[in-house]
């Protein structure tokens, strides 16, 4: 039978031949563009070690690759009934079945050792010299110092209209924040990750350090880093509607440099409290507001106040929003439990809980007119 | 492996598989628009719910009915019959599965989740997160007893537990005296051991809702009390279904025998139900120590 | 309760008197009770939930094709990536390969039909059901599914659109599906052999069956708990998944990776089998290491059972528990090692000729194993900490997946499409299709290591600008690949329809009990089980 092979296996193999032509052709084109192919090597001795054991176990397969497909290669071109090969009759080998299968057992012991040694490395966050609290929001993080009480939340900075595409998009489109991470260099810094609402992962390819944040449960980690400079990376576990728009970045800074930012921390702190006890009007709180809406209540609530029907509700013509100003300010300052609405109170200062509040009561359209004083909620804060 | 020629039947065209899928669907669909729906909206959930229980219940009882019609008109060749036997064996493994899928989840809290939560262990570190929290089982107060509120009280293993372990244990007993008797073809012994195993059916689950009336009112023991409330219900609650369809299923085998079906030799119906009973049985036992007693 | 004995009595020797063929009209396909009508129609359902899942996959490729949000919202993306991974998971793979369990397992071992053939239809009719609630729910306020395959609470639970309650019971149903399938493909095989067929004897597609059917009834089993577990903390206020009441998130996961490591088992071991019995067929010689196929797919289930949490080696599991779960994984490279060293062994001088079914599954074993190794690299713990979560995850599954899965399904319908319908298929167009396929598979999945390692996340809409010319390039592939599917449906479907008469025997290398019969096999297969020797 097999009558009806139009394609004869040489026009196969000699078609197969010219794709890979094309197809490499293309790479070496290519090859002076910054394609990265790799893991990055990153700046921390276990990011190091992480790299070696991958490159280690990369060659080791394909070196079993080579072999393997060699062999098959080697039947497919050899042993073809177009060349008049014939079948023989072997069908057990009891000798080469143990081998194949007691050699890959070796080879996985010799992989197995330096993988151990490594993870036992990663696991060892005793005797740290700075202890930071990372707790993921939807769709921010949260950093607590937990010696110098530096407190602040950290979110994307890249502008919406470079992701919808109406301005050219920056260096560092999608992997900037507003406020990022500061660590000092050369010091063992410990990670106590969690969440807040749902899990998040907290990585930074260039430390090797990635930890899923659960909530109600704390994950450790650890990093040296070794030298000063901003590294980037990503949350890296699904955590809704805008899981690819909360980057990490963190700044390594010479110690000097980094005893001068908490100072600083700490006295805008003292500050925001301050600007509390100011009278503001009307207009004022309104420009504030929506600044602090789009940042963070538009995520959910969509810019236009109008939600999403069935996941986010209306806050334009909400009963809440247009009612007793208490409730009002009851659900943005401590949120509802089991949903999706957080707290805010410790992510916004005064002034802007204030002005959002504010702001929500009087905009799209259905003005009520009432001022949320800041020093009302300062009170309500302590 | 039969060493002759068996005829092996194969049913002809039938409508209950199809039948039986669109009740499932009904089942599925009500029963999501039931419980999603927003104040009221739930009475066409509601009614498609009913309607296609009742729907699955009127196919399946044509079902059984149909295939206890086959046997008796002789289309079954022993052949048949051992498909049966593997086929119910193996639905019961499965069942088996489900129940290991909650027994898991209670070990691992009991074992992890609510120790790292209180501070011991290998993420203790946890505990930062719930001052205050304590390791104990059953767990009285929960990490935030503002959400979820821990029990007052837990059920006291040796009063009715105790006496629920009895009377399954005894059923299984009975059922057993019941198919030793049905064996030796004495019919009338057969009947009245199977009437008491439908008894004492009952009887446990009269005991079981009086318990968890008293879970509820005098306890404080229900499904939001917190992970022990949560794994407490869940598993006596399904194993609670599962003695229910048992028990519904002793008593359509008890009418079948007094209308004179299953004969000493020929009667697998009797023993599927066996055979699901023994398990329900070998459940309510793990139930027991594990979560009454430790 | 209306049928009675006589009435039975009378129709079933109407029944064996003059041996029919189907049933008239519609009703042929609603009532069936034959294994063939059955597994048809699992095969046709596996190409339109195939179609539909691609369809979506080609939406997400189609916003990834640039940087920036292009066509759908992130929200949207999120429902078509999660959405394409249950509808090719449990409406394309797995029911493709009860299909094909249903056509051919009592054609292997010479029995009539499936052991229980009602139960039989009904596994399959509940799909099509489970099916269209889950895809009602995209339709529903708050949209569809949007938490990810895996669906991980709180994400899935307190956090999810009010239609995940749908999603549950869409669930329950296809667990319900999946299990009595398995309960029947067991059954068969345990007690239908035709006298002579020793368990050593039967196919290899056979045996890898059995061993899935044991690995869907202990594993479905889970999964059911586990949506039940979410139904309860959704709709009566329990707290398995909440740490507040004592419960853990990470619960969930422990739990469903308790079944979906093994279900990806699920998804290849029928694979295995099907290339078990094309090879030997084209390199006209018996099966290398028949007896170590089986040890090895034997070893292979019972390992998924203690692997799972490879999955879950960032969620700060102890560090024992750690090293335990990364042995164990990397264990699975020795018997899945023996499985592709016999393929090649049986290659080996053999006289080989290249049709269409043995393209797919040459490709199989060269891709199948480059997904393979990507699993040994993911199963190295601390490699796994930069790889966790990104597109390299995203390349090795679809490596094991696509060409692995998908290409062993096609080789399969190659191979016995003659045999099912009596008549050859287009090998030109089969060959055409083969290498589009293969190319295209290649440009999808290829970049997505080199994007994975460079450190793009998975299940994100947008993506940084270093990672835009490999997306691209993907994107362009996996329309490639998704249009040169067109020329499969075409070639299936005029070879359903033309008069290109095949042979009995159809392969000249093929061997085993089904090529016996004729082509097109009868209605009944063996109605007098054949004398195996
Ligand atoms: C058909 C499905 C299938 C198959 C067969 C496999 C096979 C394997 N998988 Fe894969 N896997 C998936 C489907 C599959 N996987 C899916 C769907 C996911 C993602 C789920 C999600 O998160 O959405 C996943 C994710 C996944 C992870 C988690 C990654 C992460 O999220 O961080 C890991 C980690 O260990 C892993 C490992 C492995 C291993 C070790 C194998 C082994 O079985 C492979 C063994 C094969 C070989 C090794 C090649 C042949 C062998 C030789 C030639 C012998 C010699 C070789 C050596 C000695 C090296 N897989
Ligand atoms: C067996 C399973 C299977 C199969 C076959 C595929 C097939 C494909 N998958 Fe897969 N995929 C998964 C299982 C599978 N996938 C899983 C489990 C996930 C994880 C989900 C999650 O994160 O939760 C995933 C995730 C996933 C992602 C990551 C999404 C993300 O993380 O955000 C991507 C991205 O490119 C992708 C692409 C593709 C493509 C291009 C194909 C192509 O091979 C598809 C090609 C097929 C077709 C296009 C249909 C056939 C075409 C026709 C019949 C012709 C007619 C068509 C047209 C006219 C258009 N898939
Ligand atoms: C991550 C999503 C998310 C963010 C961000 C968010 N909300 Fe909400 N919000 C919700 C959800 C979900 C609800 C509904 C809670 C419920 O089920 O009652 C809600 C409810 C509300 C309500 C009550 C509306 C009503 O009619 O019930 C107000 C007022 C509100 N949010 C204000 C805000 C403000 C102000 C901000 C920003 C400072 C904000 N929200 C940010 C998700 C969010
Ligand atoms: Cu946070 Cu993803
Ligand atoms: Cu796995």
């Amino acid at each position: 039978m097999t009558k009806n092979v139009y394609f004869s296996v040489k026009k196969q193999l000699r078609l197969f031949a010219q794709l890979w032509v094309i197809v490499l052709l293309f790479a070496v084109s290519k090859a002076n563009a910054d394609w990265q192919l790799n893991m990055r090597e990153g700046v921390t001795e276990i990011s190091r070690a992480v790299y070696d054991l991958h490159m280690v176990i990369f060659w080791i397969c394909v070196a079993i690759a080579v072999v393997v497909f060699g062999v098959m290669l080697f039947s497919v071109i050899y042993h073809r009934k177009s060349r008049g090969a014939k079948a023989h009759n072997f069908h057990e080998n009891v000798f080469v079945e143990i081998a194949w299968t007691v050699i890959p057992m070796v080879i996985l012991i010799g992989m197995a050792i330096p993988a151990t040694g490594t993870l036992i490395k990663m696991y060892d966050s005793r005797e740290s010299d700075l202890d930071i609290q990372i707790t993921g929001y939807q769709w921010k993080w949260r950093y607590q110092y937990l010696e110098s009480g530096v407190d602040f939340f950290s979110s994307l900075a890249t502008p919406m209209a470079q992701i919808k595409g109406e301005e050219p998009k920056g260096e560092h489109y999608l992997l900037e924040v507003d406020n990022p991470l500061v660590i000092p260099v050369g010091k063992k810094i410990r990670f106590l990750i969690t969440a807040n609402d749902v899990i998040h992962s907290w990585w930074v390819p260039d430390f090797a350090v990635k930890k899923d944040a659960i909530p109600g449960f704390i994950n450790e980690s650890w990093t040296v880093v070794e030298e000063p400079g901003i590294y980037r990376g990503q949350c890296a576990e699904l955590c809704g509607k805008d899981h690819g728009f909360m980057p990490i970045v963190v700044e390594v800074k010479s110690q000097p440099d980094y005893d001068a930012w908490v100072k600083q921390q700490q006295l805008a702190q003292l500050e925001k409290a301050k600007s509390a006890e100011k009278r503001w009007s009307l207009d004022e709180l309104m420009t504030t507001g929506e600044a602090v809406y789009l940042k963070s209540c538009a995520a959910c609530h969509q810019a236009s106040g109008e939600g999403i029907p069935g996941a986010f509700p209306a806050l334009k013509g909400s009963a809440i929003v247009q009612g007793d100003p208490a409730a009002h300010i009851d659900i943005v300052l401590n949120g509802k439990p089991g949903t999706a609405m957080q707290a805010f109170i410790d992510q916004l200062s005064a002034v802007e809980l204030a002005a959002v509040i504010t702001y929500e009561r009087n905009a799209w359209g259905d003005s009520l007119g009432d001022i949320i004083s800041p020093s009302q909620i300062a009170k309500l804060q302590q | 492996m039969q060493t002759e020629y068996q005829h092996y039947y194969v049913p002809n065209q039938s409508y209950f598989p199809i039948v039986a899928s669109i009740s499932l669907f009904c089942l599925a669909f009500g029963a999501g628009s039931f419980l999603t729906a927003a104040e009221g909206g739930g009475d066409f959930g509601m009614i498609l719910l009913f309607m296609g229980f009742i729907l699955l219940i009127t196919i399946i009882m044509n079902w059984f009915v149909t295939v206890a019609a086959e046997s008796r008109a002789g289309l079954y060749s022993p052949q048949m019959d051992k498909s049966f036997r593997w086929g119910m064996g193996w639905f019961i493994s499965s069942e088996v599965m489900f129940f290991v899928a909650f027994f898991g989840a209670l070990f691992y809290i009991r074992i992890f989740a609510v120790p790292w939560l209180a501070g011991e262990g290998d993420k203790g570190v946890s505990h930062m997160l719930w001052e205050g929290f304590v390791n104990q089982w059953p767990l009285m107060t929960t990490p935030d007893p503002s959400l979820f509120k821990g029990p007052e009280k837990v059920v006291d293993p040796w009063h009715i537990p105790l006496l629920n372990t009895i009377i399954l244990i005894s059923s299984s007993l009975t059922l057993t005296m019941s198919h030793k008797a049905l064996k030796l073809n004495n019919r009338r012994a057969t009947s009245l051991w199977l009437a008491l195993t439908v008894v004492l059916g009952f009887t446990f689950l009269y005991y079981q809702v009086i318990e968890y009336h008293e879970a509820y009112t005098e306890l404080g023991l229900t499904l939001a009390a917190g992970v022990y409330g949560s794994t407490f219900f869940i598993l006596t609650g399904f194993h609670g279904l599962h003695v229910t369809i048992g028990t519904i299923m002793l008593l359509c085998i008890l009418v079948r025998i007094l209308e004179g079906e299953f004969s000493a030799t020929k009667h697998f119906g009797f023993e599927a139900v066996a055979w699901y009973w023994h398990f329900v049985d070998v459940v309510w036992v793990g139930l027991f120590i594990f979560v009454y007693i430790l | 309760m209306s049928t009675t004995t006589e009435q039975i009595t009378e129709t079933s020797k109407a029944d064996t008197e003059h041996h029919h063929g189907p049933a008239k009209g519609m009703s042929r396909w609603f009532f069936t009770t034959n294994h063939k009508d059955i597994g048809t129609m699992y095969l046709w359902f596996s190409l339109a939930m195939f179609m539909t899942g691609g369809c979506m996959a080609l939406m997400v490729r189609a916003e990834l094709f640039q940087p920036g949000l292009q066509f759908i919202e992130p929200d949207f993306f999120n429902q078509m990536t999660t959405m394409h991974g249950l509808i090719m998971v449990f409406g394309a793979v797995m029911p493709a390969f009860v299909g094909l369990a249903n056509w051919m397992i009592p054609m292997m071992i010479g029995a009539p039909d499936m052991a229980l053939p009602r139960l039989n239809n009904w596994s399959f009719w509940i799909l099509p059901f489970a099916f269209s609630i889950m895809l009602m729910t995209l339709f529903m306020d708050g949209g569809g599914p949007n938490f990810g395959w895996t669906f991980y609470a709180p994400l899935s639970t307190t956090f999810a659109p009010p239609s995940v309650t749908y999603f549950i019971f869409a669930v329950h149903m296809m667990g319900i599906s999946s299990i009595m399938g398995a309960i029947n493909v067991i059954v068969t095989i345990l007690n239908m052999r035709a006298p002579g067929m020793i368990m050593m004897k039967l196919p290899l597609f056979v045996w890898t069956w059995l061993i899935t059917a044991f690995l869907l009834i202990l594993v479905m089993p889970i999964l059911a708990g586990l949506v039940t577990m979410m139904l309860m903390d959704i709709h009566f206020s329990t707290s398995f998944f909440s740490a507040a009441g004592g419960g853990d998130p990470v619960l969930f996961q422990h739990i469903f990776w308790f079944f979906g490591h093994p279900e990806v088992y699920i998804m290849i071991l029928p694979a295995f089998g099907i290339v078990s019995e094309i090879i030997p067929t084209f390199a006209r010689k018996k099966l290398f290491g028949y007896s170590s196929m089986v040890y090895a797919t034997s070893s292979i289930a019972f390992l998924s059972f203690i692997v799972w949490a490879h999955h879950m080696f960032t969620v700060g599991i102890p560090l024992m528990g750690e090293l335990f779960f990364m042995f164990a994984t990397m264990l699975i490279a020795v018997p899945t090692g023996v499985k592709v060293f016999n393929w090649v062994a049986t290659m080996f001088r053999g006289s080989m000729t290249f049709e269409t079914p043995m393209l797919f599954s040459i490709a199989f074993v060269v891709l199948f194993s480059i997904g393979g190794f990507s699993g040994l690299m993911l199963a190295i713990a601390p490699a796994d900490f930069q790889y966790h979560d990104t597109y390299f995850v995203v390349a090795h599954f679809h490596y094991v997946l696509v060409p692995g899965s998908v290409f062993s399904i096609m080789a399969g319908v190659y191979y016995w499409l003659p045999k099912w319908t009596g008549n050859y298929y287009d090998e030109r167009m089969g060959k055409i299709h083969f290498w589009l396929s293969f190319v295209g598979i290649n440009i999808t999945f290829f970049p997505m290591h080199f994007v994975g390692l460079a450190g793009m996340p998975r299940r994100v809409p947008d993506y940084a600008l270093q990672f835009a010319d490999f997306n691209a390039i993907s994107s362009v592939g996996a329309f490639l690949f998704g249009f040169s599917q067109l020329l499969f449906i075409y070639n299936v479907v005029s070879c359903i329809r033309k008069r290109n008469q095949a042979s009995n025997r159809v392969w000249e290398g093929s061997h085993g009990l089904e090529w016996t019969l004729t082509s097109p096999p009868p209605y009944h297969s063996f109605t007098t089980p054949p004398k195996v020797d």
